[in-house]
Formats: C-alpha cells, sequence, structure tokens
C-alpha cells in the first residue's frame, strides 16, 4: 500500500509538472486558436536562458549570492521570453491571420526548429544545471500511517506548490484583470475583439509572453530536477495527450489532465510496464488520451462542439 | 399546371427536438405530398431549419415519428436520408469549395455509383465507362442550369447568386423524390430571384420532384408554393393553403407583433 | 507561345477526362519519365543516387501517400513515420518467414499490413477532427516505436534490435547497384503516381475532398463519412507502409525503429505542406525540397564561413540548419501557404496567355 502510494504521489508531481507546460498550449489555444507546437522548444529555451544567465550573474557576483545570481537570472530569461513572444507576433502571427489551423500548427513546428537552434547557438548545447536552492533531500511521511511509510521528494513537493501558485495567479489573472478579460474576449471572437477596440497584435504578445512565462518555471522546476538539456524540447510531447484529454480550452482541463496522465504513466509503468517489457509510459499517455476522445470527443472539460448546417 | 398532387410522402407527427435546455421544436406535425411544392415560413429563429435538419437525419428529434412513403422511419443518419432519395440546399452555401463546378456536381452522383476502388485506381474499363455516363447525366443539369461557362471553374471564385445555383445542381444530381431547400433565394436581387423560381418551378413540374422550401421573401412564397406551414418560435401555428394562412390572424400576429 | 490549349478541342467526355488535358502537359510529363528512366542513371554518380536520388524518391512516395490522406481527404496525421514502419517490418517478416516470398510480394503485403493499421487508427477520425485528430495519429507513431523496440518477434529476435535484408531480387534481376536501386523505386513511383492520379479524379477522390471541404454537406448529399474517411486512411497508409519498406529494404539495408521516429512524420508533414496540400506535383516538389535543402546546407555553411574567414564547427551548422530549416517553412507558409505546386500552377496560367498581358 505504501509504495502504491508513492508511485501515485510520484505520478501527481510528474503530472503537475505535465500540467504547466499543457496550460502553455491551453492559453495559446485559447487567444489565438494556434496549437503551439512550439511550447516545448519554448520550454527548452527559457530553461537554457535562465541556465547559462544564473551561471555568468554567479561568476560576475563572484559567487557570492545564488538568489540573487537567479533573481537576474529570471529577470533576464523573463526579458528574453518577452522577446520571443515579440518576434512571434511581428513576424509570424501578424502575417498568418486567418489562416486554417493545420497552417498554424505547421508554422509552430518552423518556431519549433529556429527556437532550438537559436538557443544551442547563443546558450550552447551541453548539459546545464539550474541551481535554485531546492532541497533535495527526500523525507519520509506518514510514517504511522504505513509500514515503512512515504518517500517524498521536497523538491517535487516544492515544485507542485509553485506550479499550483501559478495556475491560481493565472486566473485571478484571466478572470480579474482587464488584460484577462480582452483576451477571453479575443478568444471567443478575433473579429468581434477588433471591433471593439482591443489590440489584437498586443494581445497575442502578452499571451505569447505569459505562456513563455510558464514554460520558464516549467524549466526551471523540470531542469533544476534532471538538468537542462535538448531532451527538454521533447517535453512538448509528453503534454500533447494531457491537453487532449482536459479539452484543448480549458485551463482546469490542463491541470487535471496532467495530474491524470502523470498518475496514469507512472501506475501502468509500474504495475503493467513489466508484463509487456517496459517503456510503454509514453504511449500509455497517448491511449488513454484516445481512448477518452473516443467517448468526448471534446475532452473531459472541453466544450462540447456542435455542427451547425 | 401538368403535374399532379399526389397522396402523403412524408409524414411528420409530434417531432419535439431540444439542444440541452433549449427548445427548438415542439411538437410539429404536418406532411408532405408528392409532387407538391411545400414552404415553410416564420420569423427568424422559428426552427424552420432545424426541421429541414430532421427531415433529412441531421439532427435526431427526441420525440416524434416520421413516416416516409407510409413506412416509419428510424433514426436516420444523413447518408442514409440521401439513400432514400432526400435531397437539400443549405441556407449559407456549404460547397466544396476547393473543386471545381463539375466536381461538385459529380460527388452528387456518388450514390449512384458503384465501380469498387481497385477499378478507380487502375482506371480501368468499368470505372471509366461509369464516370462517362454520369458525367453526361451531371452534363444535362448543367445545361437545365444554364452553367456551362463555369462548368471547370472552382466554386470559391463564383459570385454568389451561381454558387447558389450550383448548390441547387449537386442536389439535383442525387435524382431526389424530396427536395429541400433552405433559403434558395436569400442575397439575390430580383433578377437571380426570377431565375431560381423557374429552376424551382421546372425542377418541379418536369421531374416532378416535391419540394420543400424554406424562404422569408413572402411573394415568391406565395406565387410559388402549394401550401404552406407557418413556424415561430418552435411551434406550428399555421398550415394551408398560400391565402388560408396569410389572412390567418395567428400568423400575422407572429409576423407583424402583438400590437396588430 | 509554347504553352497554348487553343485548338485542342474535346470532343468526347472520355478525352476532357484525360489525366492531361493540355498536349504539352501529357508531353512534359512524359519526357520527364523517360528522362529520369533513361538518361539519368547514366547521367548520375554514386554519390547522387544514394544520397540524393533514392531517398527522394522513396520519401515521394510516402510524401504522395500523406498527401491523399491530408491534402485531399482533411485528415492530419502526425503519425506517417509509424506506417512508414509498420511497412518496413512486416514486409521484412513477410520475406523470412515465408519460403519463397517474392520481394515485391513482400513489399506489397507489407503496405496492405500498413492500411490495415491505418484504418484501426483512422478510427478516431469519424469522431474527431483537425488538432485532435493529429494528436491521436500520434498515438499511432509512439505505440508502433515502442512495439517495434520491446516486441521482439517483429525483429525475428534479432540481438542488436535491427534487422536487415540483402540480396534483393526480382525475378532472377538482382537489384545491388546503386543505379539499378535507383530504378527500382523509380518503378513503383511511377506506378503509384498514377494509381494517386486516377484515385483522385475518380469518384472515390471526389468523396475524399468532399469529405475535406465541408464534411456535413457531403453527407448530405449521401457520401458516408466512415467509408470516405477510412478508405483515405487505408489508401494513405498503404502508400506510406510500400515507402517504409522501400526505406528499409533498399535505402537503408539494415534498420531501427528510430530510421522511423516522429522526426520522420514531422518530416513528411513538411513536404506536403511546403510542396502543396491535395496536388500530386506538390508531393514530389516538397521530398525534393526536404531532401535536398540539408545536403545543401551541410556544403553551404562551411563554405560560406571559409568565405568569411571563420571555422564553423559541424554542431554550429547543425544548429544553424536547424534555424534555416525552420525559418523556411515559417517563411513558405507566409508567402504561399498553398506550397510549391501552387507557384508552379500559377506559372503555367501565366505562360497560356504569355505573351500577351489578358
Amino acid at each position: 500500500m505504501g509504495f502504491f502510494i508513492e508511485t501515485l504521489i510520484g505520478g501527481l508531481m510528474a503530472g503537475m509538472l505535465y500540467s504547466l507546460v499543457a496550460l502553455g498550449f491551453v492559453l495559446i489555444f485559447k487567444s489565438s486558436g494556434v496549437f503551439n507546437f512550439a511550447q516545448g522548444a519554448m520550454v527548452l529555451f527559457a530553461a537554457l536562458a535562465m541556465a547559462r544567465f544564473s551561471e555568468w550573474a554567479n561568476a560576475a557576483l563572484g559567487g557570492n549570492s545564488l538568489f540573487l545570481a537567479n533573481l537576474i537570472a529570471f529577470v533576464g530569461a523573463g526579458a528574453v521570453m518577452w522577446f520571443v513572444a515579440w518576434a512571434v507576433e511581428r513576424f509570424v502571427l501578424r502575417k498568418l491571420v486567418n489562416q486554417e489551423g493545420a497552417t498554424l500548427l505547421m508554422v509552430t513546428l518552423g518556431i519549433t526548429y529556429v527556437l532550438e537552434g537559436i538557443g544551442q547557438t547563443i546558450f550552447g548545447s551541453e548539459i546545464y544545471n539550474i541551481d535554485v536552492g531546492m532541497p533535495k533531500e527526500p523525507v519520509m511521511m506518514f510514517e504511522s500511517l504505513f509500514e515503512g511509510g512515504i518517500l517524498i521528494n521536497k523538491e517535487d513537493f516544492i515544485a507542485a506548490l509553485i506550479a499550483a501558485l501559478l495556475v491560481g495567479l493565472l486566473t485571478l489573472f484571466f478572470q480579474k484583470t482587464p488584460v484577462g478579460r480582452a483576451l477571453r474576449a479575443v478568444a471567443d471572437d478575433h473579429q468581434a475583439a477588433l471591433s471593439i477596440g482591443i489590440p489584437l497584435n498586443r494581445i497575442w504578445v502578452i499571451v505569447w509572453l505569459v505562456a513563455g512565462v510558464v514554460a520558464l518555471v516549467a524549466g526551471i522546476i523540470w531542469g533544476s530536477k534532471l538538468g537542462v538539456q535538448f531532451s527538454l524540447a521533447t517535453v512538448a510531447l509528453r503534454a500533447l495527450p494531457v491537453v487532449i484529454l482536459g479539452g484543448l480550452t480549458s485551463v482546469p482541463g490542463a491541470i487535471v489532465g496532467g495530474l491524470i496522465i502523470g498518475v496514469g504513466e507512472k501506475l501502468s509503468e509500474v504495475y503493467i510496464g513489466p508484463m509487456v517489457g517496459g517503456g510503454i509510459e509514453i504511449w500509455f499517455a497517448y491511449v488513454l488520451a484516445l481512448v477518452v476522445l473516443l467517448f468526448r470527443p471534446q475532452g473531459l472539460f472541453g466544450e462540447k462542439i456542435i455542427n451547425r448546417v | 399546371m401538368s403535374r399532379k398532387i399526389g397522396d402523403v410522402i412524408l409524414d411528420l407527427q409530434n417531432i419535439s427536438l431540444r439542444f440541452g435546455g433549449v427548445k427548438a421544436l415542439t411538437d410539429i406535425s404536418f406532411n408532405i405530398r408528392e409532387h407538391e411544392v411545400r414552404a415553410i415560413i416564420g420569423p427568424n429563429g422559428a426552427g424552420k431549419s432545424s426541421m429541414l435538419n430532421v427531415i433529412n437525419g441531421v439532427y435526431h428529434p427526441q420525440d416524434g415519428k416520421i413516416f416516409y412513403r407510409g413506412v416509419e422511419r428510424k433514426k436516420m443518419e444523413p447518408h442514409m436520408a440521401a439513400s432514400t432519395g432526400i435531397a437539400r440546399t443549405f441556407q449559407n452555401i456549404a460547397l466544396f469549395k476547393g473543386m471545381s463546378v463539375l466536381d461538385n456536381i459529380m460527388t452528387g452522383r456518388t450514390l449512384k455509383m458503384k465501380s469498387n476502388m481497385l477499378l478507380q485506381a487502375l482506371w480501368l474499363g468499368p470505372a471509366q465507362k461509369e464516370e462517362i455516363a454520369h458525367r453526361r447525366k451531371v452534363e444535362e443539369i448543367i445545361d437545365f442550369l444554364e452553367i456551362q461557362h463555369i462548368r471547370k471553374t472552382p466554386v470559391g471564385r463564383l459570385p454568389y447568386g451561381l454558387q447558389k445555383r450550383v448548390d441547387l445542381g449537386r442536389a439535383l444530381a442525387m435524382e431526389p423524390q424530396i427536395l429541400l431547400l433552405d433559403e434558395p433565394m436569400a442575397g439575390m436581387n430580383v433578377e437571380e430571384k426570377q431565375d431560381m423560381c423557374r429552376f424551382i418551378l421546372d425542377v418541379n413540374d418536369q421531374f416532378g420532384t416535391t419540394i420543400v422550401l424554406i424562404e422569408h421573401d413572402m411573394g415568391v412564397v406565395m406565387d410559388i408554393s402549394d401550401r404552406v406551414v407557418v413556424l415561430d418560435y418552435g411551434k406550428k401555428i399555421g398550415d394551408g393553403l398560400p391565402d388560408e394562412v396569410r389572412s390567418s390572424p395567428e400568423v400575422i400576429k407572429a409576423y407583424l407583433g402583438a400590437g396588430h | 507561345m509554347l504553352y497554348r490549349e487553343n485548338g485542342q478541342f474535346k470532343t468526347t467526355y472520355a478525352a476532357d477526362q484525360q489525366i492531361f488535358t493540355i498536349a504539352q502537359d501529357k508531353w512534359f510529363v512524359l519526357g520527364v519519365v523517360a528522362f529520369a528512366f533513361l538518361a539519368v542513371p547514366m547521367l548520375a554518380d554514386e554519390y547522387m543516387f544514394r544520397a540524393i536520388l533514392i531517398p527522394f524518391l522513396i520519401l515521394s512516395l510516402a510524401a504522395l501517400g500523406v498527401n491523399l490522406l491530408v491534402g485531399y481527404c482533411g485528415q492530419i496525421t502526425l503519425g506517417a513515420g509509424a506506417f512508414m514502419a509498420v511497412g518496413a517490418y512486416a514486409a521484412y517478416n513477410f520475406l523470412i518467414r515465408i519460403d519463397g516470398m517474392p520481394l515485391i510480394g513482400a513489399l506489397l503485403l507489407g503496405g496492405l499490413t500498413s492500411a490495415g493499421l491505418g484504418i484501426l487508427f483512422g478510427i478516431p477520425s469519424l469522431r474527431v477532427r483537425g488538432l485532435y485528430l493529429a494528436v491521436a495519429t500520434l498515438a499511432a507513431q509512439f505505440f508502433c516505436d515502442w512495439a517495434f523496440l520491446r516486441i521482439k518477434w517483429f525483429t525475428n529476435d534479432s540481438s542488436s534490435g535491427s534487422v536487415s535484408v540483402s540480396d534483393l531480387s526480382v525475378l532472377g534481376w538482382v537489384v545491388d547497384t546503386p543505379a539499378e536501386k535507383y530504378l527500382f523505386c523509380l518503378g513503383f513511383i511511377v506506378v503509384f503516381a498514377m494509381i494517386a492520379k486516377n484515385l483522385t479524379r475518380a469518384t472515390i477522390g471526389r468523396q475524399w475532398m468532399a469529405i475535406r471541404d465541408m464534411d456535413v454537406a457531403a453527407e448530405v448529399i449521401g457520401i458516408r463519412p466512415m467509408y470516405a474517411k477510412l478508405s483515405a486512411f487505408a489508401v494513405s497508409s498503404f502508400f506510406v507502409g510500400v515507402a517504409g519498406a522501400l526505406w528499409g529494404f533498399v535505402h537503408l539495408g539494415s534498420w531501427e525503429p528510430a530510421a522511423f521516429s516522429v522526426d520522420r512524420s514531422f518530416q513528411l508533414l513538411f513536404m506536403v505542406i511546403i510542396g502543396g496540400l491535395g496536388s500530386i506535383l506538390g508531393s514530389f516538389v516538397g521530398a525534393a525540397f526536404i531532401v535536398i535543402l540539408p545536403i545543401f546546407l551541410n556544403q553551404f555553411l562551411p563554405a560560406l564561413g571559409g568565405l568569411l574567414g571563420l571555422h564553423i564547427s559541424t554542431a554550429a551548422v547543425s544548429h544553424a540548419e536547424l534555424i534555416i530549416f525552420g525559418s523556411l517553412i515559417v517563411f513558405f507558409l507566409i508567402v504561399e501557404p498553398h506550397g510549391l505546386a501552387r507557384l508552379w500552377a500559377i506559372a503555367k496560367e501565366k505562360l497560356r496567355l504569355w505573351p500577351f498581358p489578358h
């Protein structure tokens, strides 16, 4: 029982990270109809920027204050993501208004390549560490409840808290601020939003910036756990079933979907994996999403699609 | 007119349709006789298009029965309705934009083309012969609708009036028993409307096709339809000959508001 | 002046339904095919065959398959690589497990197996569309990646996980020199291109396009969505599967599942988008572009660096390749979302009238 719960919690923690990446997808899809394949590349890009800025700042400060160096790096990486958002809007999205979904999807694949190339050219292509001072040692919990207790990483725990905080902030941002309202208006109808004077271009920059910051946070958490390397870009592929499961337009869907996929992956790997030779994590998530699609095409939380004639 | 109005071909009984909590149609009954021109009128949002969607299987009513030629129809998908001889045109033209006029109308022949995929892949005798036979049929429709000059043009490039005509052509290519027309004259100028009226009456007259028509232009409706059914807020408020309907107080109320 | 169609009258519907209704088109394409069969084997060297021509032909075939599904039937797929893998591994198993299985038989059976799986993974298309479907097809990709890596039966229990095929021969013709391999592939692609063209101008092709353009209207005029969509998945997967089998048998010789990864799926999708959705010619143009571009960049960038007195490392070249490749994709989608084939069509339209303005 203790082992099961440990696996479950491990899955929830991994799921939280998927949720963060999925959140980036949903934000952009909701407000611009773009299915942003580049979200994974953005995570890599942001994490690379963070890791290297932190390293450089730390060296410049003489290694005295890790906190200050990280703060500088965070602001710097945020600025970089702002630049990415601006460039994407200025050079790509603006020229592709009213194109079909497939075209936009392809464009983001192009952006993925560009980001991966530029990121590695500027920041290098080694494995880097992000050290934001997260505690690494695991703690035993619930020893009284289960025999042997449950082993939990403090780091995971903090990461989950940060993710939850971010989701809360984003919800507030969307529901309570004027910019958030404008974003929701744009999501509903581009033309109508334009006609009442919402500046579409600026809104897009903001959305991509928010998605960039979400990517940065995801990148930091992931990077401090496993190091920053190229494979981080493939996290987009891991998070795709999450958005499908949760529904492309639903923020809570991204969160719940991420948790379900995270738990499902871990449990299936531990309990079903050995029967079929292991390594089933990745397709398990997709097949799970596929099965959901067959019964609920709009995902768990998506809006029902009605065909009008 | 030479045609004779026959027996009831389609009988709708107590049809109710809901979307979630929204009632689109409530307890509607009426029938359609063979060879007649039956108009459905009513203010915007009265449920006219929903009615057509029920008839050709796009929507599935929660309650009610549909009898087609005296046989009760089970729950039915649109392509099954099509194979029983029900064709339609669309309010917001639903042509296949990437294809030429000719190909659009040829799609209407799909149900009648039987050669298998392997023959088509190799373009062997039977497939080729079938293609040519149906092409001949389609060319007759193109002649009938007077659109010979645009047969190879992609429909996306055509003006609105011509697109409506192609939409009609595609439905006619199915050689339907019942033809449902959803606002065939919306957005047309007087000349185009006259053309369209002529085509509709010709179809009815020459091929004996039963026509169910939604239209807002009262002049047109009164001129060409044999019987009219009036919907308002998803309920039937009138049914009968054009003149009867026109003088019905309830219909006048629905159209002009309660104050009159 | 050369490209004129006036004076070419059609007196029968059969004549009007030919593949090339304009005589010049017919002669041009026949000329290209003749050149490819007769002149290219004499002109190209081994490098040309191995690095450019053979990959180009096989990937064109795969792109053609993807285009039938994406371009003609409007169903996005990100799992084409998986169907290549299925074709390759199925053909391999047919070849080694059945005695006396002829090479072409194995290749086609590989394609058929892929078609069967295509139908299976096409089922979600009956419920979902667009981006949701794209993700559903990724399920096929990752499942196949895993299956060919972990299930040893597929690889005939090979210890390294890679399988290999040697001694290709058809009716006594041993296909072993690069030029022969090229001709072998060329034969396939010519036949399959004809088949694709025939399908797209027949009723099945019209059904696909109808589903693509307006699925509700298509259903209302009697097109069965299930038949149209699943047949598109089947035919597309058949094409892609045969291409995969050729890729493994003829191009690689020995291969691992990584040869058919998700990157391959993306690559194939790029080909049809850049080449032109819903265009047979576009599949070829797109394949040529994607095959040649990296080779060109690989040669060109270090040369350019040398000219400027810079030494460019291989890592830098591969990064620059990513950037340029990505930018070009973005550029093409912005400038000509209908692909390179559209540019060709516009050029022809102009040529028809040239030198007159109208």
